[in-house]
């Protein structure tokens, strides 16, 4: 072969790559264009431009502003804060429930996971019932102050950490540590040289998703924060919602996506892989060097636990006494008959659409982490596959009520007359977690050796096999992880949902909320109950899909 | 083996989705239209605090053919700023929610159309000024300062009157608020406040503030975490919320209430509805606009969107006539002066309570 026909065949398979790469990446695109880019663009069109001219004049007007650099400041540096706890904490309950043999972990890792799907408005509210002046805390004197929102980012986000790391961490090959350890290295000493430098890529992700969870978070900042600390979320909302400020909300909308857009390329440089191991190692013993990452864990689970007994002990206040009495009427349509329907109803219709949303977002997201964890040749290839990856992972860091805006303006003619479509619920949900499926994915799939597939084929097994014996056996637990994330999401999920779910199929989170607007103890007790159910549904969904086994792989 | 990946994916989700867990099967049901060719589906877009009993909306859809499609567009702030954006093509036929804070807006962008659906006796003095018969009032509701009397007559405390008890030292650290830039009845009371002292509120405002006066978001956690008397244990025994709120801390046996409302520190919300300009059905977003003012409608209201009826002559709940007394002068403010200095106010009010 001459040198030609060399440059010739490597340009073909050049070509074959990005055909390939193209083939993944149409389907997730189309989907990001029409339910994010298109909305979030009609959104700031309509704040930039003043009667058919492009006008900056009221942008800069509102840059300018000096509250808004302290919003942006307190947003910046709230969310570091709370991403900082967040991983400390989550990093410390994945080795605690991932890599070790502790009694019960895998209920504890379903209940840390329950905040995940509260509604915020019901966490706010148990968490002031526990800081404020009757709460078990008043004496911390936290309520109202920075470190309340703190502490409920870190309630919410801990257990992304928590099951991203795990995850990865769970399916990493031991023996480098095992090696350093048997060199003499302290536990410390290993965590910090071999252990956590193997994990970078999975806490890296972890923190880029949690670090927009915090930053984007809205309805505890406002509950907690007692008004006095606005974030740019909270601003675009005012703005949007009640002043109909477009100029200014675009303004704010555009400052929030250069953040998330400079986040992405800052997380995207750290990102690497993980050494995964052919068959992963099975959980040790907890030993005496364990004991600050277990400390950590219970001091984890304290915080969760501390709003969830109130929520609870409020679920079932009924009259001075105790009872079950406020769970009994979620079968009912409350007083007055004011719900549309019972909350019972409310929760099918959550499930069934919790299932959508998960089958579409492993469908979106399975295809772009296979897409970005092919190895480049080149560098231009590798940084469009990095463009790729960070492009859905803007959704998490865009205002919810920009979206659910947009959706209302652009969305309304065809062929995208998508306003009274019954799969816009679940598809806002898949957009929303998304991020976390491909998040949970990428590491352990970039990690498989390419020679193994190789070795693989060469061996004469078919794509299938080779798909079956290799990739699966590493993938299929991140990939029940990224399902229980998604499904956890959707059950979760009020912002979108409660502008687009139809009204005569709520969602319960939408229940929730409707009941907890009322007055009355009544409907007060009901929607603390159905946030309970709706807690206990989340830990069942996580637990069961925890345990499903694929055939053959129980060895695992 | 790359080509297999999507091929999986797909097989993946379209197990998922065959395995009939799905929504997406369920479609709408009933025709669009009915055999004469006449749109039978109405869409109704309102605020999420919306409800009418299954029952009474189920016999009207049989009396007159329609179906009721609800659609939830969140506060009556995004509901009101929603119908304006999608103006030029609205999300459906009717819409019920928008209040006297936000109504000159949505009159001025020309959201509403004008109907011909008669008023009921009694709601004529909730009319809106200007609203030429584009939009009816259907209910009011008052946002007054509540207080718990219990708690100051265990303590052979005089309860506050006014709004300028509210800023003494007798009543400090005992009052709390819901935002006037996050809640419906925080900008209600706020408004109040504007009403009776004019340019001065912001004046009224740094003394409430010295006062130890608590702003939470919301009012469910000014009402359930902060008051004494909500349930949740709160150290607050004074509280922004409604005149019909007294009738909900009503005595085992039904002859006391422990709260009471301050008549004269209240805003009179009214809520309308109209039929939007450009809908697909006008005839039957007028029918939903009768429905709602029906004396069966207008009957269930306080039970379940705990608001007053405009309809005179409607029969109210034990509890609310017993305990739910109507201010009989509240505050008003023009609309238009809502709408023209709703901003400038917003952000001075902020400035005033974040310092």
């Amino acid at each position: 072969m001459d040198g030609r026909d060399l440059a010739l065949s490597a340009r073909r398979a050049q070509g074959r790559r990005l055909a390939t790469l193209a083939a993944l990446a149409a389907l997730p695109l189309a989907v990001l264009c029409v339910f994010f880019v298109l909305p979030v663009a009609g959104m700031l069109r309509r704040g930039v431009v003043v009667d058919g001219h492009v006008d900056l004049g009221a942008v800069w007007d509102v840059l300018a502003r000096p509250r808004t650099r302290r919003v942006v400041w307190f947003t910046a540096w709230s969310a570091a804060a709370g991403t900082a706890a967040s991983l400390v904490l989550g990093i410390a309950a994945a080795h605690a429930l991932y890599r070790l043999r502790t009694p019960g972990r895998a209920a504890l890792r379903a209940a840390l996971t329950v905040p995940f799907v509260l509604p915020t408005v019901v966490v706010g509210i148990a968490f002031r019932e526990v800081m404020g002046p009757a709460g078990p805390l008043a004496f911390l004197g936290l309520d109202g102050t920075p470190v309340a929102i703190l502490l409920a980012l870190v309630f919410f986000n801990a257990s992304v950490v928590m099951r991203g790391v795990g995850s990865a961490w769970q399916s990493m090959d031991p023996r480098p540590a095992e090696a350093a350890a048997a060199l003499g290295a302290t536990p410390w000493r290993v965590l910090r040289t071999v252990t956590l430098p193997a994990l970078g890529p999975a806490i890296a992700s972890s923190a880029t998703i949690v670090f927009l969870f915090c930053a984007t978070a809205f309805g505890v900042v406002l509950t907690l924060g007692g008004l006095r600390y606005s974030t740019v979320e909270t601003e675009i909302y005012l703005l949007t919602n009640n002043l109909l400020d477009l100029p200014a909300a675009a303004a704010l909308s555009i400052v929030q996506l250069m953040m998330v857009t400079t986040l992405l390329a800052v997380a995207g440089r750290s990102r690497r892989r993980v050494d995964v191991a052919r068959v992963p190692p099975r959980p040790r013993g907890v030993r005496r060097g364990d004991a600050p990452a277990v400390a950590a864990t219970l001091v984890l689970a304290a915080l969760v636990a501390l709003p969830l007994v109130t929520l609870v002990r409020g679920a079932l206040r009924v009259d001075g006494g105790y009872g079950l009495d406020n769970f009994r009427a979620l079968q009912t349509a409350g007083p007055g008959d004011a719900l549309a329907v019972t909350a019972t109803d409310a929760l099918a219709t959550s499930l069934r659409t919790a299932v959508d949303a998960t089958w579409m977002a492993l469908l979106i997201g399975i295809p772009i982490a296979v897409a970005v964890t092919r190895t480049s040749r080149s560098a231009a290839e590798r940084r469009l596959r990095g463009a790729l990856d960070g492009a859905f992972m803007l959704p998490l860091g865009v205002s919810a009520v920009t979206l659910g805006f947009g959706f209302l303006v652009t969305l309304d003619r065809p062929p995208l007359d998508l306003r009274d479509s019954p799969l816009l619920v679940p598809v806002a949900q898949a957009l929303v977690a998304l991020p976390l499926v491909v998040r949970v994915l990428t590491p352990v799939l970039g990690g498989i050796d390419e020679h193994q597939r190789q070795a693989a084929a060469s061996l004469g097994a078919g794509p299938l096999r080779v798909l079956a014996t290799v990739d699966l056996p590493v993938v299929w637990r991140p990939l029940l992880v990224a399902a229980g994330f998604a499904m956890a999401v959707s059950l979760g999920e009020f912002g979108a949902t409660s502008f687009l779910a139809r009204d005569d199929r709520p969602t319960l989170p939408v229940v929730v909320y409707q009941l907890i607007s009322r007055p009355g103890a009544v409907n007060h007790g009901m929607a603390l109950a159905a946030s309970v159910v709706l807690a206990a549904a989340c830990a069942v969904v996580i637990l069961a899909v925890e345990r499903l086994r694929v055939p053959g792989m129980d060895a695992l | 083996m790359k080509r297999t990946i999507p091929c999986i994916a797909v097989a993946l989700g379209v197990a998922v989705a065959a395995s009939g867990c799905s929504l997406s099967g369920g479609g709408d049901g009933g025709e669009a239209t009915s055999t004469d060719g006449r749109p039978t589906r109405v869409v109704l877009v309102t605020h999420d605090s919306f409800a009418l009993p299954a029952p009474l909306v189920a016999a009207w859809e049989k009396r007159t053919g329609y179906r009721l499609v609800v659609r939830r567009a969140g506060d009556a702030g995004a509901l009101t700023n929603k119908l304006v954006l999608t103006k030029d093509r609205p999300i459906g036929d009717v819409a019920f929610g928008v209040d006297n804070a936000f109504a000159s807006r949505a009159l001025d962008a020309g959201v509403f159309e004008k109907t011909d659906v008669e008023l009921p006796v009694g709601a004529e003095p909730f009319q809106l000024p200007g609203a030429d018969g584009r939009i009816a009032p259907v209910d009011n509701a008052n946002v007054c300062v509540n207080v718990d009397a219990d708690w100051f007559s265990a303590r052979k405390r005089r309860p506050p009157a006014s709004f300028e008890d509210l800023t003494r030292p007798a009543y400090r650290n005992l009052f709390v608020t819901p935002g006037a830039t996050t809640s419906s009845p925080g900008m209600a009371f706020f408004l109040a406040t504007v009403a009776r002292h004019g340019d001065g509120w912001k004046g009224y405002w740094t003394r409430l503030m010295a006062n130890g006066t608590k702003v939470t978001s919301g009012w469910s956690d000014a009402y359930e975490v902060d008051f004494t008397a909500g349930g949740g244990g709160g150290t607050r025994p004074i509280v922004v919320s409604y005149d019909s709120s007294p009738a909900f801390t009503v005595s085992k046996d039904g002859t006391r209430s422990s709260t009471k409302a301050l008549l004269d520190t209240c805003f009179r919300q009214v809520e309308y509805a109209g039929v939007l300009a450009g809908a697909r059905n006008p005839r039957g977003g007028a029918a939903v606009v009768e429905l709602l003012l029906s004396a069966d409608a207008q009957a269930a209201l306080p039970t379940s969107m705990y608001v007053f009826p405009v309809r005179s002559g409607v029969t109210l709940p034990k509890a609310w006539a017993a305990f739910a007394k109507q201010p009989p002068r509240p505050a008003a403010l023009p609309p238009a002066t809502i709408t023209a200095n709703r901003e400038k106010w917003m952000r001075e009010w902020t400035d005033v309570t974040s310092r």
